[in-house]
């Protein structure tokens, strides 16, 4: 019999491929170049800046009040929430004393931001690992919240309803029923959301055990937010750094500590859980006063260094203003969630497949233009 | 801790070698019985070689010579006592005269804050050495402070432009950085 030789000529090497620009899983232009060996990831290189817009450089020319706009366009999931962390800022910087009505309003509204963002998040995650019914029903959802805030505000999704020293208007008459409908609504919802999608099988067997995150990998990595938090991160800016009416609030902070893509998402849902506890513990209490305070008509911000931290839907937001005392910032630094979470990417998924890496990436919750700021 | 003991505890880390002449002083000269406002030395000497200021900000700032950067880093994470486990966030400033880097931390289990400053006048090859090893998010924030104030960082295993493409010219967020087609100045 014949010996068989192998020819040493063919041997499988890695080869690299581009998941993006334009992927629907990275739901935005985010490159991604993944050296891959079959379809085992060895390496991922995140590849930014499709729609860089250099914010931070155009702040430095704005006016306070024009600044704020700008941050609606960084997440835009959490618009209200980037509007309030630098009206925050501002109002810290020139310690204005803001009226408990509008600290109650915008603490409302940044939860019932949270709820759409997770809610679009769900049904975008059912629908990466080929769920689609999930999308309409989060969409369905969120559409309430969207419906609301045009009430109040006048849009949708880039509110600018938080303007340094208040609020741009008062709060719709209809804003407190409405409110009151979806949380009646939602807590019917928030059930049927595990029936068809967390308690799925074949979802579970798609995410638990994948893209696993270590605490100390998470605190090193600087991951916040629900990525932080599913790997034991006690990093809820809301419990350790209170702002607006939260001090006045009780909630529960979602942690797990299996770190994987499950614990993720159901650190997620248990977020919808405490801001509807959050909302309405407040919705009745909205105390009546101004809206707003006045404030000169051009900000000139004392010399000198501020920082503020926010949660938003993704994780902790920090806004960093350098001022020298004239109506523009000197520098300003926006330390955004997205960008640290999108960081430890390669360190989670290598090792894993291409799928896995489909499901992981739709746990870190990646805006881009979050990241691309 | 407080910010005063963290100041004493982190000053005494890097001791200014001038401070034990200033005690010796000190020393001969109470001996000699001399009244106290004589003791005063023109120029106060700071007793550590980091410059410690609470100026203007919520924070404890550390002013670092780059020399030392790396080890005062090295140490605020692991001494247990400080334990600044989390960088969460990293800026580059173009102070106008230096070039430099910000460095804000935060205690997970202390829940004490502090902020680090390391500085280089050289504008033409401004260089850091990079925490990337004491930190892991440090890797990307660096990335980005190259890529848009050009400060190269030693040690740094992927440092690359990470938003721009590679073969653009100047580094965007210095101040004295021109682009007349697409910056719009008032």
């Amino acid at each position: 019999m014949q010996e068989t030789t192998i020819d040493k000529s063919f041997k499988t090497e890695p080869y690299q491929i581009n998941m993006g620009p334009q992927h629907p899983a990275t739901h935005g232009v985010l490159r991604l170049v993944l050296t891959i060996d079959g379809e085992i990831i060895k390496k991922v290189e995140p590849d930014l800046g499709y729609i860089h817009r250099s914010i931070e450089k155009m702040c430095e020319r704005d006016s306070y009040q024009q600044i704020v706009h700008l941050t609606d366009r960084m997440d835009y999931l959490s618009s209200h929430i980037n509007n309030e962390a630098v009206c925050l800022t501002v109002e810290n910087a020139l310690e204005l004393e803001i009226p408990e009505r509008v600290k109650y309003v915008r603490t409302i509204i940044g939860e019932l931001t949270r709820i759409a963002s997770h809610c679009l998040w769900w049904g975008v995650m059912g629908m990466d690992v080929g769920a689609l019914t999930t999308y309409f029903y989060g969409f369905r959802d969120r559409e309430m919240i969207n419906d609301i805030f045009e009430e109040t505000c006048g849009a949708r999704l880039t509110m600018n309803y938080n303007v340094p020293g208040g609020l741009m208007f008062d709060i719709h008459p209809n804003f407190v029923k409405r409110t009151k409908d979806f949380i009646a609504h939602f807590k019917t919802k928030l059930p049927e959301y595990d029936r068809l999608l967390t308690e799925n099988v074949i979802f579970q067997k798609r995410t638990k055990g994948v893209g696993i995150l270590s605490k100390e990998d998470a605190i090193s990595f600087g991951a916040t937010g629900p990525v932080g938090r599913a790997s034991g991160f006690s990093c809820d800016v809301r419990k350790h750094h209170p702002y607006s009416a939260l001090d006045k609030v009780t909630f529960n902070e979602a942690l797990k500590t299996e770190g994987d893509t499950f614990a993720r998402y159901q650190v997620r849902i248990q977020e919808m859980w405490e801001s509807l506890s959050i909302v309405e513990q407040l919705i009745d209490n909205i105390p009546e006063g101004d809206f707003r305070v006045a404030t000169k008509a051009v900000i000139k911000l004392p010399k000198g260094e501020f920082y503020q931290k926010v949660e938003t839907a993704r994780g902790e937001l920090g806004v960093y203003i350098i001022s020298t005392g004239t109506k523009n910032p000197y520098r300003l630094k926006f330390r955004s969630p997205g960008f640290s979470n999108l960081s430890l990417l390669n360190h989670i998924s290598v090792g894993g497949k291409i799928g896995d890496l489909v499901a992981t990436m739709a746990t870190l919750d990646l805006v881009i233009p979050d990241i691309d700021r | 801790m407080t910010n005063e003991e963290l100041q004493d505890l982190i000053g005494s880390w890097f001791p200014n070698p001038e401070t034990d002449k200033f005690s010796e002083i000190v020393e001969a000269s109470e001996t000699e019985g001399s009244s106290e406002e004589a003791l005063e030395p023109s120029k106060p000497i700071n007793p550590s070689l980091l410059e410690f200021t609470q100026e203007g900000s919520q924070f404890l700032n550390i002013n670092v010579n780059p020399k030392q950067l790396h080890a005062l880093m090295n140490q605020l994470k692991s001494n247990e006592q400080t334990n600044f486990d989390y960088l969460f966030c990293l800026s580059g400033v173009d102070w106008g005269e230096a070039l430099g880097v910000v460095y804000h931390l935060e205690s997970t289990t202390h829940r004490h804050t502090i902020v680090v400053k390391a500085n280089t006048k050289d504008r033409e090859k401004p260089t850091l050495d990079s925490v990337y090893n004491i930190w892991a998010t440090a890797e990307f924030h660096e990335r980005e402070v190259f890529d848009f104030f050009g400060i190269k960082f030693n040690n740094h295993p992927n440092l690359k432009r990470l938003f721009l493409t590679d073969d653009w010219e100047g580094y965007p967020l210095r101040k004295d950085y021109v682009d007349e087609i697409n910056m719009v100045i008032k």
